[in-house]
């Protein structure tokens, strides 16, 4: 069996997780095993449908009074023990933020090392590759791992979810044997960000700025951008964001977050070395820029060589008019 | 309070990478190298910490003499004492074995600390396990890729990045805690700083010497090969008035690329 974490936020299961479990459906057709999924905490129920639609064949429902609110400690320790039980060959997460929270503190407990935030799998030999980006992605290693069971994190946006038309399957009940009083860390409060934007990092479409934007004031042009495109976050180089102009949260690059959506657009942003290793693995890059001399242009799919402020005012009209239709 | 510190030497973030298909590694000649720009964040939170509350701050490396460069850093910004841990594996992209390490160093020589700190992640291999993995091992609560901390007496509340938001995570002492930036803003070393570093006896525990099996000390990952990414085909320019290049992008977009 692989196992999969399912993580769900208000009882809906985050898309990472059925990108996690569509990859780990198909990895396991070939390796002739089942799939699980593993979803914690309580009121879970009618999300299993959707883990069953999106490949596995078994729900697995942990339930306890120390799992209501997240913590890694207990986490672990339930998915621990599930893992001695059902013996998987293998346990996949999606990288998101719990994913890479929570991923090493299981491999740790099991005493098994962790293939991080991965971009490819490959089954060869009847053994599984793993490829992830290193340096940002100015590299990529591949390897295999050599303990069982075997532990990896998936990144979210890479893996193409699937539909298996299925709706049921085995739903397990279990009460997970941690107690509150043996977990010194918890979750006390979750905060979205404003209107519950997008993080860049699970965006389909990034309005990125960067020195050219000129100032705080007018990445304000960017939030329109993205008002109209649905799926869409604004991002920024690390100049515009040691400026102080936007959050940090918002910086793509090698200090900031790694991405992969459909279009990354860059304004004004040079394309440093550092900044590119953040976003080269997106599908399509748009660079507006005007010096064409500007580095982004090389890693550009489409270029405009001008003045920003000209060009979003009639992109966003265009964008608008395309969307509608 | 006492506080440790975790460091690591990395490539610096404007390098170009260079990799050896052969070997399957990643070119070190010709790099330069710096402390892992996350662990400033985590050195300079301890130092905050201890000039608000009291205390020490020692900073722990794993790698070799070389990382002698980085500890001297640390020291220089204002932390109390430096350890090398002096491991000759070089990159193992193997995150459990640095834990393994740490977590033996930790019981085996230094069993006092209040907090432990460290970067969300080492620049380069990327792989932000060390934090989490640490903390399982010496059975403490974590709070990962933190922008905010509070420490009260033996509680801690910290604030940490999610999609889309953030989350408070509250724990209490002794406890992991990785820095994301924004954290702080880490200082500069003093030129005072930088003299007095330089005559630190940086004591070295070699990693043998820490009691750990040669299964454990045996890195976890059997490395098939490093590529550098497909390179990207040459795009295209968009010529024309600024509507007219939005009107082609916006097309091309949906037609072309069929990404909208």
């Amino acid at each position: 069996m692989i196992l999969v974490y399912i993580e769900a936020r208000e009882g809906k299961i985050k898309k990472a997780s059925l990108e996690a479990l569509s990859e780990a459906r198909r990895r396991a057709d070939e390796l002739n095993l089942e799939i699980g999924g593993a979803l914690l905490g309580s009121g879970l129920e009618a999300a299993a449908a959707e883990v069953f639609a999106r490949g596995a064949h078994k729900a697995f429902l942990l339930e306890g009074e120390a799992l209501d609110a997240y913590s890694a400690q207990a986490e672990a320790a339930a998915l621990e023990e599930l893992v001695k039980d059902a013996r998987p060959e293998a346990v996949f997460f999606s990288a998101t933020a719990r994913g890479k929270d929570l991923a090493p503190r299981l491999a740790a407990r099991l005493g098994v090392s962790l293939a991080s935030d991965c971009t490819r799998l490959e089954v060869k030999d009847g053994r599984i590759e793993y490829t992830r980006p290193i340096f940002a992605g100015k590299a990529l290693l591949s390897f295999r791992l050599k303990s069982a069971p075997q532990i990896a994190s998936l990144r979210p946006n890479v893996f193409p979810l699937l539909d298996t038309g299925r709706k049921d399957g085995e739903v397990v009940k279990r009460a997970a044997a941690v107690r509150p009083d043996q977990v010194r860390g918890r979750v006390t409060e979750v905060r979205s960000g404003k209107g519950g934007a997008l993080d860049v990092t699970e965006a389909e479409v990034i309005f990125s700025g960067g020195r050219g934007m000129k100032g705080p004031e007018n990445f304000a042009l960017l939030e329109e951008l993205s008002g109209a495109v649905p799926r869409s976050a604004v991002g920024a180089s690390r100049s515009a964001v040691d400026s102080g102009w936007i959050d940090h949260h918002h910086q793509v690059g090698q200090t900031g977050k790694t991405v992969s959506p459909n279009v990354y657009f860059a304004f004004g942003i040079s394309g440093a070395i550092q900044h590119l290793a953040g976003m080269s693995s997106s599908k399509v890059i748009v660079a507006v820029n005007k010096d064409p001399e500007a580095p982004i242009f090389k890693a550009a799919d489409y270029g405009i060589v001008g003045d920003l402020f000209q060009v979003i005012p009639p992109l966003k009209e265009e964008l608008k008019k395309l969307l509608e239709e | 309070m006492n506080i440790f510190v975790f460091v690591k030497r990395v490539p610096d973030t404007e390098s170009k990478i260079k990799i050896k298909r052969e070997t399957k590694s990643v070119v070190e000649e010709g790099l330069s190298f710096i402390l892992n720009p996350y662990d400033e964040f985590a050195v300079e939170e301890a130092l905050r910490l201890r000039e608000a509350q009291g205390g020490r701050v020692a900073v722990f490396c794993v790698g070799g003499e070389e990382s002698l460069i980085v500890l001297r850093k640390c020291l220089a910004m204002g932390a109390d004492e430096a350890v090398l841990i002096k491991d000759a594996a070089g990159e193992t992209y193997d995150g459990l074995r640095t834990a393994r390490i740490l977590a033996k160093a930790l019981q085996a020589k230094y069993p006092e600390f209040d907090l432990l700190l460290f970067g969300k992640q080492g620049m380069g291999a990327d792989n932000g396990q060390v934090p989490s993995m640490t903390a399982e091992l010496l059975g403490l609560p974590q709070a990962n890729v933190v922008t905010k901390l509070q420490i009260e007496g033996s509680a801690g509340a910290a604030v940490r990045e999610i999609e889309g938001g953030e989350e408070t995570v509250a724990f209490s002492l002794p406890a992991v805690v990785s820095a994301q930036k924004g954290l702080n803003e880490p200082r500069y070393e003093t030129l005072k700083g930088i003299m007095a570093a330089k005559k630190v006896q940086i004591p070295v525990v070699p990693v043998e010497d820490l009691g750990l099996s040669a299964a454990e000390l045996a890195p976890g990952l059997e490395i098939t090969g490093v590529d550098t990414p497909p390179e990207r085909k040459a795009g295209r320019i968009l010529t024309g008035a600024p509507e007219e290049a939005a009107r082609e992008l916006a097309q091309a977009l949906r037609s072309e690329a069929k990404v909208l």
